[in-house]
């Protein structure tokens, strides 16, 4: 293994010794030209200084490959370097407003205002994050007199938005159920592999998206659940399903926690959408509420980045409700040990923004109409959409998923070669899986969207 | 029974290796029907397993029944659903669950203990609760003015003036700001630095400094997955931790003397040498914690120097910059001096103490590598070892520190009260030695003044801080650490007589 850096000063390279795997022609040192061979050669060892005081060491990291771009961010960046005038920006999992510039919601401007006056200190949060937020979060998902929050069953601990909610979770999962895997579905949002990997829990995937029709594969899902062995964690979507935008009816849902309650599964949901999908915070959370009601012992994750716009912030939390008050004690501190060394404790500012936005009567009603206003101009911008494919598409497809699929994300059944022709020849810029992002799309883009998904179904392969 | 599984996790103090053995001692074995446990006494297996059986209740009702059981159990979903959609307060009272419905499922984290208390943050929990009007916290590492007030410095109430209302809140690259990882950069390679013109530097945002030493943990553990980590004694407890979760084994090397109540230059030096060729250090660069004892100048330099024949690899873990001396370029002089000597080095940033953003959590951590594009290879990985634990860092955080560096005015009077900070415990320091010298102390206290940053270590025993907590209403930590930063001129007096007390 050698690495190689010219500099600008010298003549000619040096000839290697050892096994180059690699070479590395960096920017030079100024003044240094050197060479060094290491790996299992140790001893073949070449430095070559020149008109430096100080032997260079060797870097530990040398072997270090670079890491494949993420490939939700590699769009963002595309489209970026694009300059085509009508170019969309369809793989940001972030809302925009009709004019497609990213929004702060007001209620979040004036908790920040109230935030400001109020002068608060930025003392460290105890490990498990701010008391009011936690109470808060709890009972925006269960509903402040469900009985798993009066019986004091739940353990709510602060976490960095879904991401490091799930993290937790799942550490946990590692830790206290050692035998146990997760079962997520096929498709899921991309990191949700990551996670479970880097925290040394295995997975397998359930069956959910059906191409044929667009839709849930209820059947596959319900056979794979069953079939996966006893005491496992089945990850679900609260509500608007990443990537697909396809959600289970409540019926389904029933069957869904029969065969949960049947093979003695926990469920696990991660809920990044409340309130966004449905504009309603109660109807996004009935899945969630439906499993609680029934008994079982629930993971549920929560973020804020999207229905608050608290993106960067990183606001979320890991609830674990619990069969007694006792083990939920013990839980939450447990998964408090486990946030310990991840971090210490929770960013503070995104918790007081929330606390405060829920904590008061005018800010919450305000945030729930802000809310329906966004849900409702993702429900608008469906409506045009598959009006205008239903008007221009001629082969009497059905695009009514469109209507059915719910959420930011829509999947649109294409494939890989038609999502790139939507790239290349409509610099509409999404991901590869045929997914959109309903929340970067415009009124005043339909039309064009419709023609770009028109000839990409029925003129690519 | 009782002793194997309530475990005594009051011994993980936070000196020793806080290792989980106990974790392994009680295993699970669940089935579908029945569960083996191991180490629970007879009335648990008795209560575990009629839970057991209400969970398989099926069997217990005959087949009709289990038939209106499942018709009653689906109503009742569509009526809560329907009363959900129609009105959220009458979901609850009106549903009333069937038999069998509701049945508690017997908990598949029955198994798991209650965590023992953190050992720092459990000391202000402790100090929270008592009602004491005497009650003094010098427990947590958090600066106090002299009224033992939080502090929100001045020039970061005016960044955040300025920030506020004027920015979205869109995600930030994985990354983390690249603002504020520039400024981060300079405080501690320096203004002007060959490293960060020549894009040497692999450097992310990280959640503080905990979240900095998580990340190279990982990352030590994913490409140098042979490697261990080298930690001083005593050192910080979370370290422990840190390396533990990351599954990296760990090692120690001698650096507190307790007789002198200094440095064990001697020993550090034997433990360096002793370390295999191309070990890992983690080393404090100011403000040890939680002795307070630096190396000097010179010290310093031996111990690059032995670093460099032995080919170890140092990270730095600096958490005080500023806030020791009063002045950031000095308090980076350990650093310096290794990067002057060619080291190639990590150094893990906190802005928790200096700037006082404790619960932002704004931190930075960064790999001097070969050249640029080994840089951004190893950058590449780190992302990606965030991207599974928090997806990208928080912004606010940041944009305080990057609108505090990036503005000189700003940076000015950050200077100013940083120095301020650290002047103030330096006064406490002397004033707290004077008390116990003037209350006629057999004992020496010199060590409270050569020790220097936040936190002293005084050299008291568990017993002792015991008797203070209890008779006194004083909290710290149980290896004798004071935080000077909670001492004022109000209880300084009340501190050293105690103190006297409990040693004499």
């Amino acid at each position: 293994m050698a690495s190689l850096a010219f500099s600008s000063t010298s003549a000619s390279p040096v000839a290697l010794r050892g096994r180059p795997n690699k070479l590395a022609i960096g920017v030079a040192q100024s003044g240094a030209c050197h060479v060094s061979a290491r790996g299992s050669d140790r001893k073949a060892r070449l430095f070559i200084t020149r008109a430096v005081a100080v032997e260079k060491k060797v870097s530990r990291f040398e072997d270090v490959a670079m890491a494949p771009p993420d490939p939700i961010l590699g769009v963002s960046e595309a489209f970026r370097a694009c300059t085509n005038e009508s170019k969309l920006n369809l793989g940001v999992g972030a809302y925009r407003t009709e004019d497609l510039q990213p929004y702060v919601l007001n209620v979040v401007k004036k908790a920040e205002k109230l935030m400001l006056e109020k002068g608060e200190n930025k003392e460290y949060l105890p490990i498990e994050g701010l008391a009011a937020f936690n109470k808060a979060t709890a009972e925006l998902l269960l509903g402040a007199d469900n009985h798993s929050i009066q019986s004091q069953r739940v353990a709510t601990v602060q976490g960095l938005s879904g991401t490091g909610s799930l993290r937790l979770a799942a550490a946990f999962i590692n830790r206290y159920c050692p035998n146990s895997k997760v079962l997520i579905s096929s498709p899921t949002w991309g990191n949700h592999k990551n996670i479970f990997n880097d925290a040394g829990v295995p997975w397998s995937e359930y069956r959910y998206y059906d191409p044929k029709t667009v839709g849930l594969d209820f059947e596959g899902m319900i056979a794979d659940i069953k079939a996966a062995p006893s005491g496992s964690f089945i990850l679900l979507h609260g509500c608007a399903h990443n990537p697909t935008g396809i959600d289970p009816t409540p019926e389904q849902w029933t069957k869904i926690a029969d065969v949960l309650e049947e093979k003695g599964h926990t469920p696990f949901f991660d809920v990044a959408y409340q309130g966004f999908a449905s504009g309603s915070l109660d109807e996004d959370a009935f899945s969630v509420r439906l499993f609680v009601e029934r008994g079982f012992e629930v993971f549920v994750a929560q973020s804020y980045s999207k229905n608050l716009g608290l993106y960067s912030e990183r606001i979320g939390a890991i609830n674990v409700i619990c069969s007694s008050s006792d083990v939920a004690n013990r839980v939450k501190s447990q998964l408090k040990r486990l946030a310990r060394p991840m971090y210490s404790n929770p960013p503070v500012h995104g918790a007081r923004i929330v606390a405060n936005v829920v904590g008061d009567p005018n800010l919450f009603s305000e945030w729930k109409a802000e809310m329906e206003e966004m849900a409702g101009r993702i429900k608008n911008v469906r409506k045009r959409l598959y009006d205008n494919l239903s008007q221009k598409d001629k082969s009497g497809k059905d695009w009514s998923f469109i209507l059915r699929q719910i959420g930011m994300f829509s999947y649109t059944g294409l494939n890989t070669s038609q999502s790139e022709n939507m790239t290349n020849k409509w610099h509409v810029y999404m991901t590869k899986d045929g997914r959109i992002s309903l929340a970067g799309l415009s009124l005043a883009k339909c039309d064009y969207l419709a023609d770009a998904i028109i000839d990409s179904y029925h003129n690519v392969n | 029974m009782q002793a194997q599984t309530r475990l005594n996790l009051s011994l993980l103090h936070q000196d020793q290796a806080l290792f989980s053995p106990h974790l392994f001692l009680v295993t699970l074995v669940i089935t579908p029907t029945r569960t083996i446990l191991f180490n629970y006494s007879l009335s648990q297996k008795r209560t575990l397993y009629l839970k057991n059986l209400a969970f398989s209740s099926k069997l217990q009702f005959s087949a009709r029944e289990n038939i209106e059981r499942k018709r009653r159990r689906t109503r009742g979903t569509k009526m809560a659903f329907r009363a959900m959609i129609s009105s959220r307060a009458t979901q609850q009272s009106k549903w009333v669950p069937s038999a069998g419905v509701a049945r508690q499922m017997s908990s598949w984290f029955g198994h798991v203990e209650p965590a023992a208390k953190d050992p720092i943050l459990g000391v202000t929990e402790a100090f929270l609760a008592d009602p004491s009007p005497d009650k003094v916290n010098v427990g947590v590492g958090a600066y106090r003015d002299d009224n033992g007030k939080p502090v929100v410095l001045e020039c970061v109430r005016e960044a955040e003036r300025r920030i506020a209302g004027n920015l979205n809140m869109e995600y930030l690259p994985m990354g983390g700001s690249s603002h504020m990882i520039e400024e981060s950069l300079k405080l501690a390679y320096g203004e002007d630095s060959d490293f960060i013109k020549d894009k040497r530097i692999a450097a992310v945002q990280a959640l503080s400094g905990t979240g900095a030493c998580r990340l190279f943990a990982d990352f030590q553990k994913r490409f140098l997955p042979d490697s261990q980590i080298y930690i001083p004694v005593p050192t910080w407890a979370n370290h422990h931790n840190i390396w533990r979760d990351a599954r990296v084994p760990q090692n120690t090397f001698r650096y507190y003397h307790a007789e002198t109540k200094g440095l064990d230059f001697s020993s550090l030096m034997e433990d360096i040498k002793n370390a295999p060729n191309g070990s890992f250090f983690l080393l404090h660069a100011c403000a040890h914690n939680p002795t307070g004892v630096d190396p000097s100048e010179e010290q310093w330099r031996e111990i690059s120097h032995l670093f460099k024949s032995k080919n170890h690899f140092p990270l730095f873990d600096m958490a005080y910059q500023g806030f020791a001396s009063g002045d950031p370029e000095r308090d980076a002089k350990a650093i310096r001096i290794f990067l002057d000597d060619g080291h190639l080095i990590g150094c893990a940033q906190s802005f928790a103490k200096n700037m006082g953003l404790y619960g932002q959590r704004a931190g930075c951590l960064s790999i001097l590598c070969d050249n640029e594009m080994e840089a951004v290879a190893v950058k590449s990985q780190l992302q990606q070892l965030g991207r599974p634990m928090y997806s990208n860092p928080p912004v606010h955080g940041a944009l305080i520190v990057s609108t505090i560096l990036g503005d000189p005015e700003l940076k000015k009077l950050w200077l100013q009260e940083v120095k301020g900070m650290a002047d103030r415990i330096i006064g406490m320091r002397t004033t707290l030695r004077e008390n116990l010298e003037k209350l006629g102390s057999p004992l020496s206290w010199e060590h409270i003044t050569n020790q220097i940053g936040m936190f002293c270590y005084s050299g008291m025993s568990p017993e002792q801080v015991d008797r203070l907590t209890n008779e006194y209403h004083i909290y710290m930590t149980r290896n004798g650490r004071i935080s000077m930063a909670g001492v004022t001129t109000g209880n300084v007096g009340y501190l050293a007589n105690a103190i006297h007390e409990v040693t004499k």
